[in-house]
């Protein structure tokens, strides 16, 4: 293994937080390494998977969240299913990303909060995503309109893509889960 | 076969093609499927990278109303299946979810209701023997890659949806629709969806060693069952024609419009046009099908 992990480090181990909030075991990890042997996007980042858990266990802090490395994850999982030791490493990027948007770090490359925040409104306005204003208010705020245009008048004109957005929902549901989701942030869950 | 649907989001917008198929097998097949009224966003991979409560409460309402139909609940698209199943995995398993999941829907539920992705219908509750029967047009010859991704095998506890290393469920259903299935070892590699707007070169990069390698192993075109994948799959061709200077012309289909021509039903009640690569040489294969005598 290189030996990357030497990294300058700020203070505020963030291990016990993660595990915590991703309710797995970190100490299980033998460093087998199959998660990183599996991940689609290991070339893609400067630390894959272990090597993730290992800056974890020697007290990596707001460094690990700072580059964006969390941020290039696509939730696929294999490194959780080919776990010896069944370590939901999914479930620990999560917790990653999800302190990161809390402590204000996430700023990263293609800034997926910024998508999740525009997806996740539409949900909560309609009580169902809609895909349209959902990337257009994701592309207002990255100034990416120009991207994909190429696309959007094919798809829309094969109805691969709603207009209009989407009803028959029971948005009172949705609306009181998402204001108890607002209420309980401060109770760290 | 009476069933409460989940058609989520995609179904009435970038998955319309599997939804229409969806609905013209199961009437072709005698399958009921009763919408859920009044269904709501799973909440997708923003609530989960969000927040897991978040993320548990929105499937669960969806689960609570089905769990009051009193039938298993069917689900199209293989993010909102995932989703539902990690939600009851985790409900079972953490009284502090079911706890919290309560207090947000102000309801308590079990994490019981069975959740089944609609393939898993066909195969289990129709079955290979009764398919074969209603295939009207045997789809001979054309070589199909099944391509499953991730939401359906990943995670293996929670979804229990077949050996999740090598799945086989899509085989036998393209089997039965009397296609060949091309063997590739790429069938549970990620696309890249998630990261379809956000680090679009991810997926394209990742779309494009799917389908290279289906296409090395002989495939004419690849069958899914996931919204995501099709998407990427599909639309991200022009994109990795610009990035990697190569044309694929492969045709990304959902298993329902696969075994929606094999039955017989028209190409345009299974939403062919609505693809962004040309399927012609999966119409090809239905045009030229020998319709089988009865």
């Amino acid at each position: 293994m290189t030996t990357r992990i030497i990294k300058q480090r700020t203070s505020g181990g963030l291990l016990r937080a993660v595990e915590e909030k991703a309710e797995v075991g970190l100490s299980a990890c033998y460093q087998c390494r199959k998660c990183s042997i599996g991940c689609p996007v290991a070339g893609e980042i400067e630390s894959p998977p272990a090597e993730i858990i290992r800056r974890l266990q020697l007290g990596a802090g707001d460094e690990l969240l700072q580059t964006g490395l969390v941020w290039a994850c696509l939730s696929c999982e294999t490194c959780y299913a080919r776990c010896p030791n069944q370590i939901n490493f999914a479930a620990v990027i999560d917790a990653l990303k999800s302190i990161a948007v809390e402590k204000g770090l996430a700023k990263p490359e293609g800034d997926a909060p910024l998508f999740n925040r525009s997806f996740l409104n539409t949900v909560k306005s309609y009580g169902r995503a809609y895909d349209l204003k959902a990337i257009a208010m994701y592309k207002l705020g990255t100034g990416s309109l120009g991207q994909d245009m190429d696309k959007f008048p094919a798809m829309l004109k094969k109805g691969k893509m709603a207009i209009l957005p989407p009803s028959g929902a029971d948005k009172g549901t949705v609306k009181r889960i998402f204001e108890k989701a607002a209420k309980n942030r401060g109770t760290g869950r | 076969m009476k069933y409460a649907y989940y058609p989520g989001c995609s179904a009435h917008s970038t998955a319309r093609d599997m939804h229409e198929s969806c609905m013209a097998v199961s009437k072709a097949l005698g399958i009921e499927l009763n919408e859920i009224k009044g269904w709501t966003c799973c909440g997708a991979s923003s609530a989960h990278q969000t927040n897991r409560e978040l993320a548990a409460s929105l499937a669960g309402a969806n689960l609570i109303k089905a769990s009051q139909m009193g039938m298993d609940m069917v689900v199209n698209c293989a993010a909102c299946y995932n989703r539902s199943k990690v939600a009851n995995y985790e409900i079972i398993n953490s009284e502090d979810m079911r706890r919290a999941v309560a207090d947000t829907l102000g309801e308590t539920y079990d994490g019981s209701v069975p959740v089944r992705h609609f393939v898993e219908i066909l195969l289990k509750d129709v079955g290979v023997a009764a398919l074969r029967k209603k295939i009207a047009t045997p789809l001979t010859g054309l070589k199909a890659a099944a391509y499953y991704g991730c939401y359906l095998v990943r995670p293996p506890e929670a979804t229990n949806f077949d050996d999740p290393e090598n799945p086989t469920i899509l085989e036998r259903l393209i089997e039965a629709a009397g296609a060949e299935n091309v063997e590739w070892s790429g069938k549970v590699d990620c696309c890249g969806g998630m990261q379809n707007l956000t680090r679009t070169e991810i997926t394209v990069r990742r779309s494009a060693a799917v389908i290279e390698m289906a296409q090395a192993c002989g495939a004419q075109c690849i069958v899914v069952a996931c919204p995501m994948c099709q998407i990427s799959l599909d639309v991200r061709q022009a994109d990795m024609e610009k990035l990697l200077g190569r044309k694929y012309n492969m045709p990304v289909i959902y298993l329902t419009q696969l075994l929606g021509l094999a039955l017989g039903i028209l190409p345009d009640k299974l939403g062919f046009d609505r693809l962004m690569v040309d399927p012609a040489v999966v119409l090809k294969a239905a045009k030229e099908a020998v319709p089988l005598k009865r």
